[in-house]
């Protein structure tokens, strides 16, 4: 599609580095660095009072750090105030303002930048076509739906053609399906703009589905910085691991020995590990996904390692079946890959579960 | 909120700090000092001692309390079942009822006591008829009696509003997960519908015992001297700014309305009750059966008469020619509204100009500390709001002795005028009155306006200034302008403070010259016109501002709300 009067904007990058940031005594960023490079869709996670938020408005500017700089396009911003940055951010809530039209939003930027009005006018246009709302300019925000008011609230954001664009949980007020096809909007929109974007979500599967990276925080820390993929197949610590998809945590023992390590628990016995590890305590994690199961008394797979449990409970998700095992005394997710030929199982049933030691991650506990 | 505060926004803060302790805060610690200070300036209990052992004083004291808590105690048995009718039931006369809450805005009491004499006194209509009929008299207007009946029947609103407002806000889950647990009809209302209603119960009550011992015209219409208010001005104009037994009744009424204040506050402590959830759902209504209908309606009418006998009787009165011993006027006439638009167009104008000056500087004060309120970090911010809150509690009678006092033989700069004789005078203790009343509109206002609007217009590039400019004003503009109305309204109506500080009669506004026509017989009509006049002032204020709102559009607060959820 031809980009009416929008171009393609210079792309800038965005360093946070050494921030530090508390309120009233209580810490809420500790000592956090991220470089988003130029262009980039980049996403930061983090379960709720993580900090998440607070680092997207301290970018905005709508918060101030005790420590640390943030550079824009290799400028610090630290002591600009909002309204000087030239970031553009989408809220939460769209904020939209209720006594201006659609058309008197988005205007709103180009005017406090005392663009000729000639120019405010086709800028408002392009930028309501590119979100496909140019019939819209009329409305009052309260007479659209909440997809088409987010629509409205990005359109106001990019006309002013900011240097990189904010999101802050932009899609946690639609429902479900529209939440799916506004995640593949936004991003072609980004795609198309080639504007450097950093987005704030508390939903591991909308980062991980349209990010190139994200930065996972907790507790004001910043947990680890990854593609999606980096992420979820090689967790940096117990707390990625939980958070970032679903995993099993087994703890244990983990010892030396040649050619590897051998990781003893009460719950799945003696597995050996390729790849060597410390001794003492320790935690592993599977993937539900990369368990096997097996009928008792079946033939297995000799590369696995196989212990003997009990179906628990199971829940039924279409493309695959995701049970729970009991295995002496502690419990164990399993996904299996549904079709109509394969064998499901019944709480109750013994059944035998199968690790394969290479699909294993392994944590220092 | 912006981490750090603007010297702009200090400047303002520092300023209507300034305004508050001169014109609030000064005048009222000048009473409470002259009270406790002897003649060398020392500590001194001795006015007190000599206040209570002068009979009348002691007298009117009991009698303040007495008429205080029989007022809220009727008002309260007028409110509570209109209030429960209006939440409770699918009835049309909700309406009605709540055109009943802005009555007593439009006409202070002291006006309607006049013909509440006229239609309960002992040779009232009432009465004639009853004695007629059944051979019986009812002393509702005797002594104190009247006092009361009048008070409670202009300010039970205060605890119907606010009632209304409370029960509204109960959210029907609360209800229905009590009926789900097991409660139901007096229970259900006894354990969780009247505790999360009762902070507007006591907001109200509060309000009205506050309304009652500030209220001097009415006592000094009925001849009810023996009260604290008239007591103190009575003392102050008769035997003199110096006396200091009128500065120790001020230092009572003072204290009695800080301690009811003080009280509504503490009860509802910890108790902001707003379980409302998205999705507006007030309690469930219920159809009325047939003779739950007839009583519903019985009542409402009944009420209905009694609180707009007032209105009716000073309308009848303003038309009548001769109007004693009969159950309404005889002849009538237009000679009363000849002689107001003769003598008074010059108090009309002074009401307007006043009153219009006093809520401007309230919309102005209001809006600066409500923003400084709620958006910036101003060290002691809190304090401003309570400031204002304790002018709620300042007796007019109280202020305009505290003014006296403090400013007497200051000179206005540049006219060499008294400030004490200028109208200037009136105007400032207006707007320090009303301010509590604007405040909480415009707060309100602000309140429920999301921050995320204003970072939204920074984020654009709108500075500070810019911001509340084009984002927070006209947002807020409903409220303020409700804020204006309340003030203005409640202004043209205050006598209090007025009839303390009019010194010439060319200056004085309105409310000053109803009271000086009821004083005697002769200026009923006339006074009742003027009466009348002051009702339809007030009621086309409201209706053109209640245009200018509709025609701004899209300032209505609730959207705003829907929005930003």
């Amino acid at each position: 599609m031809q980009l009416p009067a929008m171009e393609q904007s210079v792309k800038v990058k965005v360093e946070v580095s050494d921030v530090s940031l508390a309120y009233d005594r209580t810490p809420v960023l500790r000592a956090v660095s991220v470089t988003v490079e130029p262009g980039e869709f980049f996403a930061l996670l983090g379960p709720s009072g993580s900090g998440k938020s607070t680092l997207l408005r301290l970018i905005a500017g709508f918060n101030q750090a005790q420590s640390g700089r943030i550079l824009i396009g290799g400028e610090d911003v630290s002591r600009v105030p909002p309204w000087r940055r030239d970031i553009g951010m989408v809220f939460q809530n769209y904020a939209l303002w209720p006594h201006k039209t659609v058309a008197e939003n988005v205007a709103f930027g180009l005017e406090e930048r005392r663009l000729p009005r000639d120019a405010i006018r086709t800028r408002v246009k392009a930028a309501l076509e590119l979100v496909g709302l140019q019939d819209y300019g009329a409305r009052r925000p309260g007479q659209l739906s909440g997809g088409q008011q987010q629509r409205v609230a990005v359109a106001r954001t990019i006309a002013i053609e900011p240097k990189v664009l904010l999101l802050d949980e932009p899609l946690s007020n639609l429902d479900a399906k529209l939440r799916v096809y506004m995640r593949a909007e936004l991003l072609a929109l980004q795609r198309k703009l080639g504007i450097t974007t950093i987005f704030v979500t508390h939903d591991q599967e909308e980062a991980l589905s349209i990010s190139d990276r994200v930065a996972v925080l907790d507790g004001g820390v910043i947990q680890q910085i990854g593609t999606p993929i980096e992420l979820y197949d090689a967790p940096a610590n117990r707390f990625i691991a939980n958070f970032v998809g679903t995993i099993n945590l087994v703890r244990g023992r983990a010892a030396r020995s040649d050619g590897g390590a051998t990781f003893e628990s009460p719950a799945i016995g003696r597995i050996v590990l390729p790849g060597a590890v410390g001794d003492g305590a320790a935690e592993i994690a599977i993937r539900p996904h990369a368990i096997v199961l097996a009928q008792s008394g079946a033939a297995t797979d000799p590369a696995c390692t196989w212990v003997d449990g009990t179906v628990g409970a199971r829940e039924f998700l279409g493309e695959f079946v995701r049970y729970v095992i009991e295995v002496n005394g502690a419990e164990i997710t399993a996904d299996e890959p549904h079709f109509s030929d394969r064998v499901t199982y019944k709480p109750g049933d013994p059944v035998r579960v199968g690790i394969d030691p290479a699909r294993v991650k392994l944590f220092p506990a | 909120m912006s981490p750090r505060a603007t010297p702009v926004q200090f400047a303002v803060a520092a300023l209507i700090a300034l305004f508050l302790l001169v014109f609030l805060v000064v005048p009222v610690i000048t009473v409470i000092y002259v009270a406790f200070a002897d003649g060398a300036g020392g500590f001194t209990l001795s006015h007190f001692s000599s206040f209570f052992h002068i009979t009348l004083m002691r007298e009117s004291f009991w009698n303040s309390l007495y008429v205080g808590f029989w007022s809220v105690l009727i008002s309260s048995l007028i409110a509570i079942p209109l209030a429960y009718f209006t939440v409770r039931f699918e009835f049309r006369g909700a309406v009605l009822i709540q055109t009943l809450g802005i009555l007593p805005l439009v006409m202070p009491p002291f006006v309607g006591a006049v013909a509440m004499q006229l239609i309960f006194g002992r040779s009232g209509g009432v009465n004639l008829l009853l004695n007629e009929w059944f051979g019986v008299t009812l002393p509702i207007m005797e002594g104190l009696n009247g006092v009361i009946f009048v008070e409670a029947l202009h300010y039970f609103p205060f605890i119907l509003m606010n009632l209304v407002v409370a029960l509204n806000n109960i959210d029907s889950s609360m209800e229905e997960s009590a009926q789900n647990l097991g409660a139901s009809g007096l229970r259900l209302f006894r354990r969780i519908v009247f505790p999360l209603a009762m902070p507007g119960y006591v907001a109200g009550a509060a309000l009205v015992f506050i309304k009652v011992f500030d209220d001097l015209g009415t006592p000094l219409v009925l001849n009810q001297t023996n009260l604290l208010a008239p007591q103190a001005y009575l003392r102050i104009t008769t035997i003199g700014i110096e006396d200091p037994i009128g500065y120790v009744a001020s230092v009572i009424m003072v204290a009695a309305s800080l301690f009811a204040l003080w009280a509504s506050t503490w009860v509802m402590r910890g108790k902001d009750y707003a379980t409302l959830q998205r999705g507006y759902a007030g309690l469930a209504k219920r159809r009325l059966s047939a003779w739950q209908t007839a009583f519903a309606y019985g009542w409402i009418v009944l009420v209905l008469l009694v609180v707009l006998a007032p209105h009716i009787g000073i309308l009848l009165l303003s038309f009548a020619k001769l109007w004693s011993f009969s159950v309404v006027p005889e002849t009538y006439t237009l000679a009363h509204y000849a002689t107001v638009f003769q003598d008074s167009p010059r108090m009309i104008w002074n009401t307007v100009l006043y009153c219009g000056i006093a809520a401007t500087l309230d919309i102005v004060i209001a809006t600066a500390i409500a923003y400084i309120m709620l958006r910036t970090r101003i060290p002691g911010r809190q304090a401003l709001d309570f400031t204002v809150t304790i002018a709620l509690a300042i007796p007019g009678v109280v202020l305009g002795i505290g003014y006296l006092r403090t400013f007497r033989g200051i000179e206005i700069p540049f006219t060499g005028e008294l400030l004490t004789s200028s109208w200037l005078l009136l105007v400032l203790a207006y707007t320090v009155r009303r301010l509590p009343y604007a405040l909480r509109s415009c707060i309100a206002a602000l309140q429920q306006m999301h921050v995320s609007l204003e970072e939204a217009a920074e984020n654009l590039g709108a500075n500070k200034g810019r911001t509340i400019r084009r984002i927070v004003v006209p947002l807020m503009a409903g409220g303020m302008l409700a804020g204006f109305i309340i003030s203005f309204m409640t202004a043209a109506v205050e006598l209090s403070t007025t009839i303390m500080l009019v010194t010439a009669q060319n200056d004085a506004p309105m409310s000053y010259g109803i009271y000086l026509y009821l004083q005697s017989a002769a200026g009923r009509g006339p006074g009742a016109a003027l009466g009348m006049l002051a009702v339809l002032l007030v009621a086309v204020g409201t209706y053109l501002s209640h245009r200018l709102i509709g025609r701004t559009g899209g300032t209505q607060p609730l959207e705003v709300q829907k929005i930003a959820v």
